[in-house]
């Protein structure tokens, strides 16, 4: 009993006290990002990380962790309308830009959502959306060469290009491995900034062997 | 211990005092359908949850006082309903409205087919257009695999439910051209000048079209040119029969682009691998330069100009049919300019501009000579229709267009449109035989002024009432057509239309050079459609009647016109069956169109059906795509029951009632996509008519010469060869600034 006092007072004491509002929100977020299976799940997590964006008004993470979650969710369920969606994640983007310009993450997103729509007619749609995505990884490397996302995405991305477009499995793989060496490296500038991606890319690089 | 204690015990009481309230509810839409996964914030807060799969909500808040709780849901407004958070749980019930956008409104369709990549309820790619085995990259070639359209060997053109090639207008961004195809000799078809890869959204009605058009009584093509391309390059094409050249630039900041090509299309080494049934003697060359040059304007306007020019000639000699040994050698030779500005912008307020001038000019000069087995022309014989076969014939055609359209918006997604536009056309023809020279100007100064608008009565039932003001001063007439379409959405991705409409013309002025009074030609179009289109499948189906009410009747000898009270009528039933899904990286589409033609028209003496028409016809396109290897194989069979033909044997309450053979035709191509060095790389090879099957077009007759049995002696009119081969290379070095990036990067 004296136990399990010290430890809900404990539990109390450390949750009050510790966090900041935003902070809370931002880790319950992410815990429940962390944590969805489904694409419903998912879509619950984007919709938390939209209501704490709306509410503080000047920050551009929960705008990203809601674009991010979205895409991710639009690829969990094949049912999804994914242009309709896509104008949705594009006005999370525009938001969190308006905050924060010139963003490499955020070009990194930009890039998700080309790759998005391309998927849903590659062969029509190759030409426009491909050019969007490779200028918005370009964007990104440029703002920020030691951000390792651009490189993993860009892997990914040229995987299932065909080598006769320069793509294919050796071009992904040098990316991937690029992606990789700045992982070891990379320091998010906070616990909530974007720091995910190693795992893809070592997914990826097995993909390419 | 104490201590632990009272500090459990004064957070307890906090937590008492501030103890969470409960907000629940439901979110329904408007006809009581329950929507899950719609998102409920309590505004200004963290707190809120989405909505279950059945419609109902529950999540707790600390928050006091009032708030405003937010219910959005994708595709329905947003609703905000006041709360006041207290004590007891909340109860809030949404019901929000469905958002009258676009993507899920009901389509004005108007009896068309589009080919785009932006807009939904499209039935054909723009890439659809390269890729149709048998249409070797010809836009009108890919047109006529859609029901509707009837293939007519012997001639170019679109031939749409039994109307003549006339009778269809085809429309580069928003104005008329007039020489779409290149200049034929009689009897072989040709293709059409423009390549596919110009345009980026195809509009091709079958009937029932929009207001905004005019001046054609079956159909119109409307091809709308692409804006600023994708990256600057530098393109080479060669092939056995044409070599072209150009490049394109496109600014740093993507706003302005202009590019230059030249073309030379040749045939003298086809014809020699290929031996071809007439005697080409200049086989076809022609030379095709065009420019463009194109920018955007502040808020997201857009200026393009267009020019195109080319020269050509060929000439091709033929037994004749009037003289045994005698042969009939037609030489022609073109200069063809066309050039389009446009301009659109957005006025703000949901006003919108478009307008449009183009010029074009047509020059043919026309040399027709009997000659003798040594190729020389023959002089003057006792026997006229051979001495009449003599002749030269020289015309020129200017045409200027200028045209203003406005859109406004208003309400959610309803429009109103209206312009204006006037086109001048100027034709001369020089015509001398024995008889002596001829000539003739025709000008006619066409006005017309139009509106309709696009009202959505709910989400899923559209109208669009228009119509159309003309006046020609060449018939020196007025006349209104007015156009409607209705449309219903019955389910998600399936839709019924119904569209009616009067459709005049001017009668073509090369017969109105008697200078008698002439009226507007006229056909009214009755059309229902039923679609389902998904991303995977496409169904379509339609019923038509098209009441020729007024058509142009001529002299027996068909050179000058007598009246406009011909007339005549089509009706049919067309099928087109699209599926992308079920076979992975096949594609495939078939089309099946019923037609029951007759008219009474130019010198026909009773109601035929026309030479151009027949019962039954039909496609079937299959495309297959590795990615992997970038490699494409495509098959098309294309099919036709036999088509009337005029023989002067039969009387004349016989008139067209022989039939040709029934058509057939199975093409074959295949594209190959590789990367040579640093160019992208699009191998094209395509054969028609793989299986070599007998095609007859119709049959020519001799005005003279008969047989043992008394009858006139003809000549079947087949293609040139009867297998038709293509073979392509086109290299392209893109200047990708953003590939060029990644590499410098890596």
């Amino acid at each position: 009993m004296k136990k399990m006092l010290v430890i809900i007072a404990m539990f109390i004491i450390g949750t009050v006290a510790a966090q900041s509002k935003f902070e809370a929100g931002m880790g319950r977020g992410l815990t429940q990002f962390k944590e969805a299976k489904s694409a419903e799940e998912m879509l619950a997590a984007a919709a938390f990380f939209e209501r704490v964006a709306d509410a503080e008004k000047d920050k551009w993470l929960p705008y990203y962790y809601a674009a991010q979650t979205n895409i991710l969710a639009a690829w969990m369920n094949p049912k999804t309308d994914k242009d309709k969606v896509a104008e949705k994640i594009k006005e999370l983007i525009a938001k969190a830009e308006t905050l924060e310009p010139n963003n490499s993450e955020l070009n990194c997103l930009k890039q998700m959502v080309a790759v998005l729509q391309l998927t849903v007619d590659p062969m029509s749609r190759w030409q426009s959306y491909g050019t969007v995505a490779a200028e918005a990884i370009a964007k990104a490397k440029a703002i920020d060469p030691t951000n390792p996302r651009p490189y993993m995405l860009e892997g990914q991305y040229q995987i299932n290009v065909p080598e006769a477009f320069g793509g294919g499995k050796a071009v992904a793989k040098k990316l991937l491995e690029k992606a990789l060496v700045l992982f070891d490296t990379f320091k998010p500038a906070s616990p909530f900034h974007p720091n995910w991606g190693k795992e893809q890319a070592v997914q990826s690089l097995a993909a390419c062997q | 211990m104490k201590q632990v204690v009272i500090i459990i015990v004064g957070f307890l009481v906090a937590y008492g005092l501030n103890a969470q309230v409960r907000v629940q509810g439901s979110v329904k839409d408007n006809r009581g359908r329950i929507l899950a996964g719609a998102n409920i914030t309590l505004k200004g807060t963290y707190d809120g949850t989405t909505s279950d799969s059945t419609g109902k909500f529950s999540f707790k808040s600390f928050e006091r006082g009032s708030f405003v709780l937010v219910a959005n849901n994708i595709g329905y407004k947003i609703v905000e309903m006041p709360v006041i958070l207290a004590k007891d749980s909340v109860e809030v019930n949404f019901v929000l409205k469905e958002e009258i956008s676009e993507l899920k409104a009901v389509v004005i369709t108007a009896g068309s087919y589009e080919a785009s990549d932006k807009k939904k309820g499209t039935v054909l790619k723009p890439l659809d257009i390269a890729t149709t085995a048998g249409a070797n990259a010809d836009i009108s070639a890919t047109i006529q695999t859609l029901p509707g359209a009837q293939r007519v060997g012997e001639q170019e053109g679109l031939f749409i439910r039994g109307g003549s090639a006339e009778e269809a207008k085809i429309i580069i961004d928003g104005t008329v051209v007039n020489n779409f195809f290149y200049s034929s000799v009689p009897g072989i078809s040709q293709r059409g000048r423009f390549s596919p890869f110009l345009f980026s959204g195809t509009v091709f009605s079958t009937g029932g079209y929009s207001a905004i058009y005019g001046q054609a009584l079956s159909s119109v093509l409307s091809l709308e040119s692409i804006d600023i391309p994708e990256r600057s390059e530098v393109q080479v094409g060669f092939s056995p029969i044409f070599l072209s050249a150009g490049f394109q630039e496109v600014a740093k900041n993507k706003k302005s682009s202009f590019g230059f090509s030249y073309n030379w299309v040749n045939l003298s080494l086809y014809q020699k691998l290929v031996p071809q049934a007439p005697d080409f003697f200049k086989a076809p060359d022609f030379h095709t330069v065009d420019a463009n040059y194109r920018f955007k304007t502040k808020k997201n306007g857009m200026f393009k100009m267009y020019a195109y020019y080319n020269a050509g000639d060929l000439a091709v000699r033929n037994p004749s049919l009037d003289s045994i040994g005698l042969k009939n050698a037609f030489q022609l030779s073109n200069k063809n300019f066309f050039t389009n500005i446009s301009f659109r912008q957005f006025l703000g307020n949901g006003w919108k501009l478009n307008t449009a001038v183009s010029v074009s000019y047509n020059k043919d000069r026309i040399v027709n000579e009997v000659q003798n087995q040594q190729n020389q022309k023959i002089p003057v014989v006792n026997i006229p229709v051979i001495n009449f076969s003599q002749f030269n014939l020289t015309t020129r055609q200017w045409m200027v267009q200028a045209r203003a359209v406005v859109d406004k918006r208003f309400g959610a997604i309803n429009t109103l449109r209206f312009g204006t536009e006037v086109w001048n056309n100027q034709d001369t023809s020089l015509y001398s035989n024995l008889a002596g020279s001829f000539g003739s100007t025709i000008s006619d100064f066409y006005t017309a002024a139009f509106a309709e608008s696009d009202l959505y009565i709910t989400i899923n039932l559209a109208f669009r009432p228009g119509f159309r003001l003309e006046h020609s001063s060449l018939l020196n007439k007025w006349n209104i057509a007015p156009r409607a379409a209705l449309s219903y959405k019955v389910g998600a991705q399936s839709q019924v239309s119904a569209d009616y409409g009067i459709f005049y013309q001017t009668p073509e002025r090369r017969y109105l050079t008697n200078n008698a009074e002439f009226d507007f030609l006229r056909a009214d179009h009755y059309i229902l459609t039923y679609q389902h289109i998904s991303n995977s499948y496409t169904f379509r189906t339609q019923v038509f009647y098209k009441n020729y009410i007024s058509l142009l009747k001529t002299d027996a000898t068909g050179t000058s016109a007598i009246n406009t009270n011909g007339e005549g009528f089509a009706q049919g039933l067309e099928l087109f069956w699209r599926d992308k899904k079920t076979f992975k990286n096949f594609d495939y589409w078939i089309t099946y169109s019923y037609l029951d033609t007759k008219r009474n028209y130019n010198n026909y003496p009773i109601a035929a059906m026309p030479t151009f028409a027949a019962n039954h016809s039909g496609s079937v396109v299959l495309k297959k795509f590795w990615v992997k290897n970038m490699f494409g194989v495509n098959w098309s069979w294309n099919w036709s029951t036999g088509r009337p033909y005029y023989n002067p044997n039969k009387s004349s309450n016989e008139f067209l009632t022989d039939r040709t053979i029934a058509y057939s035709s199975n093409n074959f191509s295949l594209n190959w996509l590789p990367k040579l060095g640093k160019a992208n790389t699009v191998v094209v090879v395509g054969i028609n008519n793989v299986f070599n099957e007998t095609q007859i077009f119709g049959y020519n007759y001799s005005n003279r010469l008969k047989d043992n049995s008394g009858q006139f002696i003809n000549s079947a009119v087949i293609p040139p060869a009867p297998r038709n081969f293509f073979l392509g290379v086109f290299l392209s070095w893109g200047v990708d600034r953003t590939q060029q990036n990644i590499n410098g990067n890596l």
